[in-house]
């Protein structure tokens, strides 16, 4: 009996846990919630583990596919169907042991919160579903687990339904992720229409058989391939927030903190970055869309990373960040070096979800104060968060030894390859995040306290249940990094790991990446440098004592770039102004004008018409049986006239 | 010698016509009901007088069952206009114009 023939219990064990607590169990049965909430993760954690162990082990790590259901409509042939490959298997480890944790930290984080239950099975659902898109086998597995993910996003955004905001943003994620779904499906819809299957391993067979086929002209002056890949692109865009359908990500913090790091920070939102590494030799054989997708990664990094700098919120800097770091992601994705977008993802999501599960802890002591200017002087207070928040901090930051460092400054090595103008803008974002992340510090951590005297006398470290997760998280965040490619070495045990997922095309084999060592002294100091200058320049500006005075001055000295930076681009207004209003105007349109005039309205002049007709009509009826005598033989005389001439 | 068609035509088209006059000028129920009868036996004379001209006695056998029908028709007739009457104390039909808007 081999462990992987449960690999669908991972999956299967959080939606049972999902169903039980949705279902079954009762408000008043908290412990119960609890050992089912955390038990069908924790569980699901332990099975996949066990797949691991038994696929590192297989030799060669030959892929594992495991049929479910051969589910056979017509020509339609797509099987519900788990595979585990070295690809899968990295989000696999990363989504349950994250996932576990982050569900560990929600027992202390949610305890007081109304709505515990539906919160567990709410996360156990996202469980589930993210599991079945990294599992899955074929696109429409995906696909499936991808919707899934987007409607737990959609409940757990609005989870205080109760409140105003948190359903509007929650609407909002749904909405703009819609907008990406519909793309993504268009892409599985083609590639059904060409290749005639949907599992990866066929198209990718199909796509190798006949090359010349997948670059052949397609639609809009595309080949196949490219149309694919721009559809595939636009979904990922909207799931994983890159320009310009990333507005929704900001918002979706309004959702419980243990959600922003589970799913706005970790998992989901790396579900397009996933997507786009799986189906890497669609990729390769777009260039023009690769380069595309770099460039929006790119430009999306930056673009977050100088938003993040003027925000308060410490949960929207933590968000931007995200955003940002996705963009690196993609940025990695979009020059071809696949295995270091997924090295990224996993190392981001050990320090972002340490990150966000930190400012939970930081929020949680200020009694839900978000606003960074009321805090300060917290180091004092909440030792252990302020520990584990600096080393992810350092870690998102790129300082070398720690998790991001290693993959930041390998990202930016693949970017310089391509082109000098992706690295320069890579450099520029590393720089800024160190900044933002150390402005973020200072604010929260160091320096006096600014909020108010009765939150100052609340101020605790929080219980172990919260602190021992970010401990684990922070591990990670060290780690993390060593699993990949290291300067200076030939070690990159992800990349040999990652090796066959990632289709060499004929051709196209024997090249590796090496930089010579001059060159790689210079890619690695200018990234550590850019690192150490981000962290000065925060340290000088926000270090210290000296709170958010250097905001105000940045803000009086240049006030138009300030504002401008503050109020996020105005992106919201613009959209507010060129799809939102439009849109609602022409709902109104068909509402007050379609509907209410031409619709009803011609049912109101034939109702109308009929009501005349009856009002008329009544007159002959008067009651009067010698009146109704006489109609009568009227007809009659009538119908002689007719019979006889 | 047998009398013309043309004569028991006449007769029965002058009695069809004195019945239609009177269901539509009175206004006792009884009176419009006897105007209805007149019109009946009127039909059943044309019948009568054409069996005897084509030798045919089929026509003397519709009046047979038209006269049983009419019998019985008197009869409910009679019998809804005594419970009208009993009810609304009158069977003037201009009075009986309840079945309308």
């Amino acid at each position: 009996m081999s462990a992987l023939d449960y690999l669908w219990l991972v999956p299967a064990l959080p939606f049972l846990g999902a169903a039980v607590n949705g279902l079954l169990v009762r408000n008043r049965h908290k412990s119960l919630a609890t050992a089912i909430g955390v038990g069908a993760p924790g569980l699901s954690l332990l099975v996949a583990l066990a797949c691991l162990a038994e696929f590192l082990a297989r030799p060669g790590h030959a892929p594992f596919e495991q049929l479910l259901y051969p589910w056979t409509a017509g020509a339609l042939s797509i099987d519900v169907a788990f595979l585990l490959d070295p690809l899968s298997a990295v989000m696999l480890f990363v989504v349950t042991f994250v996932g576990f944790v982050i569900h560990v930290y929600s027992v202390g984080y949610m305890a007081h919160e109304e709505g515990y239950r539906r919160f567990f099975a709410y996360m156990n659902l996202f469980m589930g579903a993210m599991l079945l898109l990294v599992l899955g086998s074929n696109f429409l597995v995906m696909f499936v687990g991808w919707e899934g993910v987007g409607l737990c996003s959609y409940l757990l955004i609005g989870f205080y339904f109760d409140q105003d905001f948190p359903p509007q943003a929650g609407r909002k994620a749904f909405i703009v992720n819609r907008i990406g779904d519909f793309a993504f499906l268009l892409g599985v819809f083609a590639i059904f229409a060409q290749f005639g299957t949907l599992s990866f391993k066929g198209v990718n067979t199909a796509i190798l058989e006949d090359i010349g086929a997948a670059q052949a002209p397609f639609v809009l002056g595309l080949s196949v391939a490219s149309f694919i890949a721009l559809c595939l692109f636009v979904g990922a865009m909207g799931k994983s927030a890159q320009i310009p359908l990333y507005v929704w990500l900001p918002d979706a913090m309004a959702g419980p903190t243990p959600v922003s790091a589970l799913i706005h920070a970790a998992t989901m939102v790396t579900a397009g970055v996933y997507m786009v590494a799986r189906t890497n030799l669609i990729y390769q054989l777009a260039p023009s869309v690769s380069m595309f997708v770099a460039v929006i990664g790119a430009a999306t990094a930056i673009f977050a990373a100088t938003i993040g700098i003027a925000q308060n919120d410490i949960k929207k800097v933590l968000a931007y960040s995200t955003v940002s770091q996705l963009g690196y992601m993609f940025l990695a994705a979009g020059v071809g070096a696949y295995v270091l977008a997924i090295f990224h993802l996993a190392t981001h999501a050990f320090f972002k979800a340490l990150l966000f599960l930190g400012s939970g802890s930081v929020i949680h002591a200020m009694g839900g104060e978000q606003d960074m200017r009321k805090m300060g002087s917290l180091r004092k207070h909440l030792p252990w968060t302020y520990r584990t928040f600096l080393i992810g901090t350092l870690a998102i930051s790129g300082v070398p030894f720690l998790a991001g460092f290693f993959s930041k400054d390998a990202i930016l090595g693949a970017a310089f390859e391509k082109s000098p103008v992706l690295w320069i803008i890579g450099i520029a974002t590393a720089a800024l995040t160190a900044c933002y992340m150390l402005r973020l510090l200072c604010l929260t951590f160091l320096g006096k306290f600014r909020g108010t005297h009765e939150q100052q006398h609340h101020l605790h470290e929080s219980p172990a249940v919260i602190v021992v997760p970010l401990v684990i998280l922070a591990t990670g965040a060290v780690f993390a990094g060593y699993a990949g490619k290291i300067p200076f070495t030939h070690f990159d045990w992800l990349g040999g790991f990652l090796a066959s997922v990632i289709v060499v095309l004929p051709g196209h084999e024997g090249h590796v990446a090496h930089h010579e060592i001059g060159l790689e002294v210079m890619l690695v100091g200018a990234s550590v440098l850019a690192a150490v200058a981000g962290l000065l320049l925060a340290w000088r500006l926000w270090g210290g004592y000296r709170g958010t005075s250097s905001d105000e001055a940045l803000a009086r000295r240049l006030p138009r770039a300030y504002r401008l930076v503050e109020n996020k681009y105005f992106v919201d207004e613009i959209y507010d102004r060129f799809v939102v209003r439009p849109l609602r105007g022409f709902a109104r349109f068909c509402w007050k004008v379609i509907d209410s005039v031409i619709i009803d309205g011609g049912l109101h002049v034939l109702a109308f018409l009929t009501e005349l007709a009856g009002d008329l009509g009544r007159f002959t009826t008067t009651g009067n049986v010698r009146q109704y005598a006489l109609y009568f033989f009227t007809g009659v005389l009538v119908l002689f006239w007719w019979m006889i001439f | 010698m047998t009398i013309p068609i043309v004569w028991y035509l006449v007769l029965a088209a002058v009695l069809f016509c004195i019945g239609t006059f009177g269901a539509l000028t009175r206004r006792s129920g009884i009176a419009i009901f006897l105007s209805i009868e007149l019109m009946l036996n009127a039909a059943n004379l044309t019948l009568v007088a054409y069996s005897r001209i084509h030798g045919d006695s089929a026509g003397q056998m519709f009046v047979f069952f038209a006269l049983a029908v009419a019998a019985a028709e008197a009869a409910v007739g009679l019998g809804l206009f005594i419970s009208i009457f009993r009810l609304r104390h009158t069977i003037d039909v201009n009075r009986l114009n309840q079945l309308r808007w």
